[in-house]
């Protein structure tokens, strides 16, 4: 599998990602900078780090989301190829218009940095098919601005149509309806705050998010 | 010619830091306030003929991510441009 890292000025978890699916694919991600204008020939997967792109100039993820590359990812995305946004990856898919919603202060103002409950709710995409539907897993979100919104009719049809992908299990930036992460209309787009890739290996503690990765993989090769 | 836009966040979108504003002005002794909502000004320098559609056009592509927020667009008479320059 083919995998590709965008770099924004201010990504900070591209590298984590890297090692990542690295371990997971076998094969080194290109990283790819956020000037580019094309993904590199036969890319499988895509994936969009955490971080402050742009220093969240303007809004979270705003100016990242009109980059050269992200004309690219856009198309790709368009194509069905899988495209995983975590943390500023998720509000740079939203503000590039491949996600619903929007990413807003967290509710309680404070940055939140910690280990999280997160319930499985579903188990039949891509990115979500080595857990089980309702399964219950800890990972870890670090984030300003990952509180959920978007207006009631588009939360009913998130829900309705299984792609809300993740939950809070408790409250932990106001959310709407504890949504942790959510999935485009065709499944191969998945926008989550928390990181997986910060729990992938024992010396993290856990290794919740690691199935992820080995659930894509299986997926899509 | 000058430009102004006015983001603000829809009405019924809940603005946290708008009600840390007012709970810290009313933690500063000031009464009465029904309630307080931040948002953005960002001036823009154009040239002269930028028509009300071009501005329009950056704020739902870039200034303002139409989801959640509200663009206002005042133009700034040649008068008062002048007027700030000294």
């Amino acid at each position: 599998m083919s995998s590709a890292v965008i770099v924004f000025p201010g990504s900070n978890c591209d590298r984590d990602l890297a090692v990542a699916i690295e371990q997971v694919t076998g094969k080194a991600p290109t990283m790819v900078w956020h000037r580019e204008t094309e993904l590199p020939a036969g890319t499988d997967f895509v994936a969009i780090p955490g971080g402050f792109s742009y220093g969240d100039y303007l809004r979270s993820g705003a100016m990242a989301a009109r980059s050269p590359i992200m004309r690219a990812v856009v198309d790709a995305a368009g194509q069905g190829v899988p495209v995983l946004g975590v943390c500023n990856g998720f509000q740079v898919l939203t503000e590039a218009g491949l996600l619903p919603g929007a990413l807003m202060r967290n509710a309680g103002l404070h940055f939140v940095c910690r280990t999280v409950g997160l319930k499985v709710e579903n188990s039949q995409s891509i990115f979500t098919s080595a857990y089980s539907a309702g399964e219950e897993i800890a990972i870890p979100v670090a984030h300003h601005d990952g509180n959920y919104q978007a207006d009631p009719d588009t939360l009913d049809r998130l829900e309705g149509e299984g792609r809300v992908a993740f939950r809070y299990t408790g409250e932990v930036n106001g959310s709407a309806r504890n949504i942790a992460g959510i999935l485009n209309d065709t499944g191969n787009v998945l926008g989550m705050m928390p990181h997986p890739e910060r729990a992938f290996e024992a010396a993290h503690g856990n290794t919740d998010g690691r199935r992820l990765f080995e659930g894509l993989l299986e997926a899509v090769a | 010619m000058k430009a102004r836009v006015f983001v603000t966040l829809k009405p019924g979108v809940l603005d946290p830091q708008g009600k840390a504003i007012h709970h810290a002005l009313e933690g500063l002794g000031f009464n009465g306030i029904e309630e307080v909502r931040a948002g953005k000004l960002i001036e823009l320098e154009l040239a002269d003929g930028t028509s009300d559609d071009e501005i329009a056009d950056m704020c739902r592509k870039l200034l303002a991510n139409t989801v959640i927020e509200n663009f206002k667009i005042e133009r700034m008479a040649p008068r008062e441009t002048s007027g700030q320059a000294a």
